[in-house]
């Protein structure tokens, strides 16, 4: 019996690789497991090599590792491409009618399962995108799970559809079982121990868990010109746009969308827009116009490979910096970075909640790998109620009726009260000039000065906001890893496998990179002895985030910038 | 009918004795005074440029954006609250150089914004270099030789991508400038009124004079505004006779109207607190 089998299925693009992986995740999560899915493919439509990989584990883990339980292999190329991964006592699921694979050209001791997916599917009369159907069927079985799980999930899934397309994929799947079940009945290797795990989990992507987040949140306009890695959040916001009573736009370009966001925002409702490097470029201009406005926005920001087109499809954290000091000016902004799709959620709603109260950018700094896999996310964390403050948007009834009301006045915490357009009273301008505090254009020197201070207040203030870096492992420990965002997972998986070497280690792991949390940084690394960066970048840009707050200068740094998000054995073995 | 005088602030002007921005800043009040539409009822966005300075002694809610941004911002304006009139007041390289793009994608979706575009021909406020609006010959800061581009024409270029109202004013004639103000405004979607507004400083050539002598107006010579062919080709024309007046109105449904969410009310006004129990058996 197995605590943990990782599961990856090849083909093409257009195989339906991606959803056969959601349906096992889903799957398995109503079994009890812990699931998580990744996914690797290039920038097409139709062909070329699409792989998903599903782990799925009786504990909780963190991120994917180098095991290869069952491949999945849609056509040939998938088995020449993945061979090398498979271990003792893998399995191979594949097409006879693609290749006759012979156990001596296969690794040893791997077991090859011929299923006739193609055929099994004409008996049925469907479409060749149904052998996935066919492969999740015999996939279940192997796993030494019941079939009714699985047609659970595939009636929820298609549950727009016609019944018959709906009976039709259960049957076709049912096929694929009864085949493992009749051919194969002594192969349980690969049958799950059962799980205790009672939580009930949410499988999402961290895309999606954003939009749930802004809905929880009250955003009510958002503005995204298309671009990977952020697609998904389009897809599912204009999708639940009409029920929840939110308008999505496609802009033009990115300039046109930061620029939509900020005027909805002034004229009173919670927005956003979402973006990759390339697109943020266009919205920097517009960035700096929200710093000097005080407008609240929420800016999505999801890293891929760059620069310039770079690999779209592939993951990176090479943004950090200049998210940080993107815009030209001085203005204060929060930059917060999900370690995984369930802190991605509770971090949109902290980013509306901050974009609000200190009236300024906030950014969510999220990558192709959290954008784009599927993580458990726990459902009773969604259901909570979310508080909405909007912050210090005053009553029309407030406004004084002598033109006296200051948009910007100067306060202690930088935070003026804001007026809606429309309100009585409440005339001001936002304006990209400077200004003074009615929001008129000024360039003595006396207002300049009171008003960069003005808006630079705001850092003060929000320094009991700041969220000190997470520490996970061993206090005492001959090893400190240092890493943030999205590689929180993998080098957590790695302190356990130290800890099962004998090596103490700990991970201090940062979401919240900007304001940075100084002092709570110095306290945990000074005297730290042996400091490891990971971070997935060619520079290691929180390194030098690190000594510029706190003088501390971290020599050691493992660093990957191919685009594949980081196995936890490979931080093991750099070290 | 609102006091003109409600929509000055207690700033004096900064623009050139003589300047056309004068003649368009009164026509707007007037035709806001008209419509009765009080400065804490409406939103101006405006761009940079000597145009965009007219806000500091504009009373009315005002945004004052970048160079070229206008339209998205008074878009996202609109989707959040589209009871509230939002007007634009753009120059010609804010708006057609720029904020070209923008431009054109603002008149394909037809949003309720009306667009004043003040159109001298030049970058006035960078001291006098030739705009997109630049007609061939002319010779400028930029353009030592004169301008060898063909120019942008705003009207062509707003039937072509869209604008359901198209049409033509001169800051020398305040009466007719407030009346096409006026319908611009009540024009429901994308209404585009490009102003022709001489600049007293870097141009000695397009005066008040120039322009008087050739403008003649459109409604006079029988011309229909139903007929976006007659309106292409009035648009073309420009040299010893320039017409003057609306060249083209069409009604078509706002993007507001098509949006689902906003048929009971303005996103303003809706529910920050909603139900997710449906969205969430979609991921299970």
């Amino acid at each position: 019996m197995a605590e943990s089998v990782t599961w990856k299925i090849g083909g093409e693009a257009g195989f339906g690789i991606i959803s056969a992986g959601t349906i096992l995740s889903r799957t398995f999560s109503r079994l009890g497991y812990y699931v998580f899915t990744t996914n690797e493919y290039p920038s097409l439509i139709r062909g070329g090599h699409n792989v998903v990989t599903t782990r799925i584990s009786v504990k909780p883990f963190g991120s994917m590792n180098r095991d290869l339980h069952i491949l999945i292999a849609l056509n040939k190329e998938t088995v020449d491409i993945h061979k090398e991964e498979l271990k003792v006592g893998s399995i191979v699921v594949y097409d006879p009618k693609d290749y006759a694979w012979q156990t001596d050209e296969l690794p040893a001791q791997t077991t090859l399962v011929a299923i006739p997916l193609s055929e099994i599917v004409s008996k049925f009369k469907g479409p060749a995108v149904m052998r996935n159907t066919v492969a999740l069927g015999a996939s279940v079985a192997l796993l030494g799970a019941s079939l009714d799980a699985l047609s659970a999930v595939i009636q929820d899934q298609f549950k727009s559809k016609k019944k018959e397309i709906i009976e039709g994929n259960i049957a076709i799947a049912r096929s694929g079982y009864e085949y493992i079940s009749n051919s194969y009945p002594d192969l349980t290797s690969m049958y799950l121990c059962s799980s205790s795990n009672n939580g009930e989990h949410l499988i999402m992507n961290a895309s999606e868990a954003i939009g749930l987040g802004a809905i929880k949140a009250g955003m009510k306009f958002v503005a995204i010109y298309p671009m990977t890695p952020i697609n998904a959040l389009i897809t599912f916001l204009a999708d639940h746009a009409q029920s929840y009573g939110i308008v999505y736009r496609q802009p033009e370009d990115e300039i046109a969308g930061i620029n939509m966001a900020i005027g909805a925002s002034v004229a009173g409702v919670r927005s956003m827009v979402a973006t990759s490097g390339g697109g943020f470029a266009l919205m920097v201009e517009g960035l700096a116009l929200a710093g000097m406005t005080e407008v609240p926005i929420v800016i999505d920001m999801g890293m891929r490979v760059g620069p310039a087109t770079g690999m779209p499809t592939y993951t990176e954290q090479g943004e950090l910096q200049f998210i940080i000091h993107a815009g030209h000016g001085e203005f204060p902004r929060v930059v917060l970075a999900p370690g995984s799709a369930e802190e991605a959620y509770t971090m949109t709603i902290e980013a509306f909640h901050l974009a609000d109260k200190y009236q300024i950018p906030v950014f969510l700094l999220t990558d192709k790998y959290l954008n784009e896999s599927q993580w458990c996310v726990s459902a009773t964390l969604v259901r909570k109620n979310v508080n909405i403050d909007r912050g210090k948007i005053v009553k029309a009834a407030d406004l004084p009726d002598d033109d006296s009301f200051k948009r910007y006045r100067i306060e202690v915490d930088g935070v003026s009260p804001r007026s809606l357009p429309g309100m009585q009273n409440g005339i001001y301008y936002a304006n990209g000039y400077e200004h003074n505090e009615y929001g008129h254009a000024t360039d003595a020197s006396a207002q300049r000065t009171a008003m960069v201070c003005k808006r630079l207040n705001k850092l003060k203030a929000m320094e009991f906001d700041i969220r000190p870096p997470a520490v996970f492992g061993d206090d005492e420990a001959d090893i400190t890893f240092v890493s943030w965002g999205s590689t929180k997972g993998a080098v957590i998986d790695a302190l356990e496998i130290l800890r099962n070497n004998g090596i103490r280690a700990r991970l201090v792991h940062f979401t919240w990179v900007c304001p940075f949390a100084s002092e709570a940084t110095t306290k945990l690394l000074s005297g730290s002895g042996r400091i490891v960066d990971v971070e997935q970048n060619a520079t290691g840009q929180l390194a030098s985030l690190i000594r510029e707050h706190t003088g501390i200068e971290i020599k050691e740094k493992i660093l990957k910038f191919d685009g594949r998000p980081f196995l936890p054995e490979e931080i093991v073995e750099r070290i | 009918m609102t006091n003109i005088d409600a929509y000055k602030t207690k700033y004096s002007s900064t623009w050139c004795p003589g300047c056309g921005n004068f003649g368009i800043w009164l026509s707007l009040k007037n035709a806001l005074a008209h419509l009765g539409i009080p400065p804490w009822g409406v939103l101006v966005v405006y761009g940079v440029g000597c145009h965009g300075n007219m806000y500091d002694w504009m009373n009315a809610y005002g945004f004052v954006g970048l160079h070229g941004r206008t339209l998205p911002v008074a878009q996202g304006v609109k989707a959040a609250n589209h009871k509230l009139p939002v007007i634009v007041i753009t120059g010609d390289g804010d708006c057609l150089g720029e904020g070209g793009n923008h431009f054109i994608h603002a008149a394909k979706r037809n949003p309720d914004i009306t667009v004043f575009i003040h159109d001298n021909q030049l970058y006035s406020l960078t001291t006098g270099q030739a705009s997109p609006t630049a007609k061939a010959g002319f010779a400028t800061k930029s353009t030592p030789q004169g301008v060898i581009d063909a120019p942008v024409n705003p009207l062509t270029l707003s039937l072509v991508a869209g604008a359901t109202f198209v049409a033509r004013g001169f800051s020398g004639d305040i009466p007719q400038l407030t009346k096409l103000m006026v319908e611009a405004i009540k024009h429901k979607g994308f209404s585009v009124l490009d102003i022709l507004q001489p600049c007293v400083t870097f141009d000695k050539d397009h005066t008040y004079d120039w322009y008087r002598k050739r403008l003649y107006e459109l409604s006079a010579s029988g011309f229909t505004t139903n007929d976006k062919n007659a309106a292409m080709l009035k648009a073309t024309e420009w040299g010893d006779k320039i017409p003057f007046g609306i060249f083209y109105e069409e009604d078509k449904p706002t993007p507001e109207d098509h949006e689902k969410a906003l048929a009971n009310m303005p996103l303003i006004d809706q529910p920050l607190t909603v139900s997710i129990d449906n969205l969430i058996k979609e991921f299970i």
